[in-house]
């Protein structure tokens, strides 16, 4: 049992290798519907306390991808966001964060396609306001529709593998799964569902929700994610941009760890020192 | 003579066949990152200029934000 459970989680990544894997693949280039993306840590600007505050989170972070929600027009608002994140050079996804219905959602990333030129939507649809999980059925109503109507659709879905693998067969460029509700910080809640869906997936696998602290990060790369979205973990931190930068260490750790082809886990011991030699007792 | 709308929720009066162009500059600095809903339907940027308003029309201007 302890063989199969561990073979399962632990097994190296590095694509079409039953070994370790070398740094190429550690760097290699992530391609999300046909675009190179040059970060694996895409950042949620939600929950940030000011726009420095932000720009210093953004730029010690290293994204190339930040997700932006929709909302009315602030005339009091003097700053905006589009214009840092275009000076940053950082891709714009809009996201439909506060939609509970595929209506909705599908109005706001159309609102969105309009307003940031761009037919890449991140499509959060959330079927609880407290626990703010993901209501599967419209969320897989309103990917059909919007992959339908040429976006490019990234889900933000319940770690089900087989919700993943209906969002991919509908069409999405990835699959992102939560690690634990959204602001919870609790990380990766089901490691076990967080490796079956990388197993199946053709598409990129981005963990997103829940992520605490730099050590969730880590995991998820572990586990074979090719990509994380932290929000919360880094906006809400005492010190936003030192908590960036310690998100993109770790990305890259757990990465190259996955890599490396970590030992199995055992439910004994395994002495690392030979016996031989041993002095008479 | 003018006529009654809702704009992001708040009524607001404009000229009558006040287009959705004109509403966006009252409401905006700039059209860059902006997009607008009538009626809960897409208003494209293309067409704006084009596009007159009716009494009792429901407009929805929006932006980026931080979220997500």
């Amino acid at each position: 049992m302890e063989s199969t459970t561990a073979e399962l989680i632990d097994r190296t990544g590095a694509p079409g290798s039953s070994g370790a894997g070398g740094t190429d693949w550690v760097d290699a280039d992530l391609v999300m519907a046909g675009q190179v993306i040059s970060s694996r840590l895409i950042l949620g600007t939600g929950g940030m306390s000011s726009p420095e505050s932000l720009r210093e989170a953004l730029e010690a972070s290293g994204t190339a991808l930040a997700t932006v929600a929709v909302r009315r027009v602030d005339p009091t608002t003097r700053h905006s966001l589009v214009d840092l994140l275009a000076d940053l050079g950082i891709q714009v996804l809009p996201n439909t964060a506060g939609c509970f219905t595929a209506s909705d959602a599908v109005l706001t990333a159309k609102l969105a396609r309009e307003a940031f030129e761009t037919n890449w939507i991140k499509l959060e649809v959330i079927g609880d306001d407290r626990t703010l999980l993901p209501d599967s059925l419209e969320l897989l109503a309103a990917a059909e529709e919007l992959v339908d109507d040429g976006f490019i659709v990234l889900p933000y879905c319940s770690d089900d593998p087989v919700v993943a693998r209906r969002l991919e067969q509908a069409g999405c460029a990835a699959v992102m799964p939560l690690g634990s509700p959204i602001g919870s910080g609790l990380g990766i809640a089901n490691p076990h569902n967080i490796a079956l869906i990388v197993e199946q997936a053709g598409v990129p696998v981005v963990l997103d929700a829940g992520i605490g602290t730099a050590s969730d990060v880590c995991v998820a790369m572990e586990l074979g994610c090719d990509a994380v979205l932290v929000a919360s973990a880094v906006t809400r931190a005492h010190q936003p941009g030192v908590m960036a930068a310690a998100m993109r260490d770790a990305v890259r750790a757990g990465r190259a760890a996955r890599a490396a082809g970590r030992i199995t886990r055992r439910f004994h011991g395994e002495a690392s020192s030979s016996f031989d030699g041993m002095i008479a007792r | 003579m003018t006529i009654s709308l809702l704009v992001n929720g708040d009524p607001w009066d404009g000229p009558r066949e006040v287009t959705v162009s004109q509403v966006v500059a009252a409401w905006c600095d700039s059209p860059r990152g902006i997009a607008v809903a009538r009626n809960g339907e897409v208003v494209p940027k293309s067409r704006w200029d084009e596009t007159s308003l009716a009494p009792g029309d429901r407009i929805e201007i929006v932006t980026a934000a931080a979220g997500g």
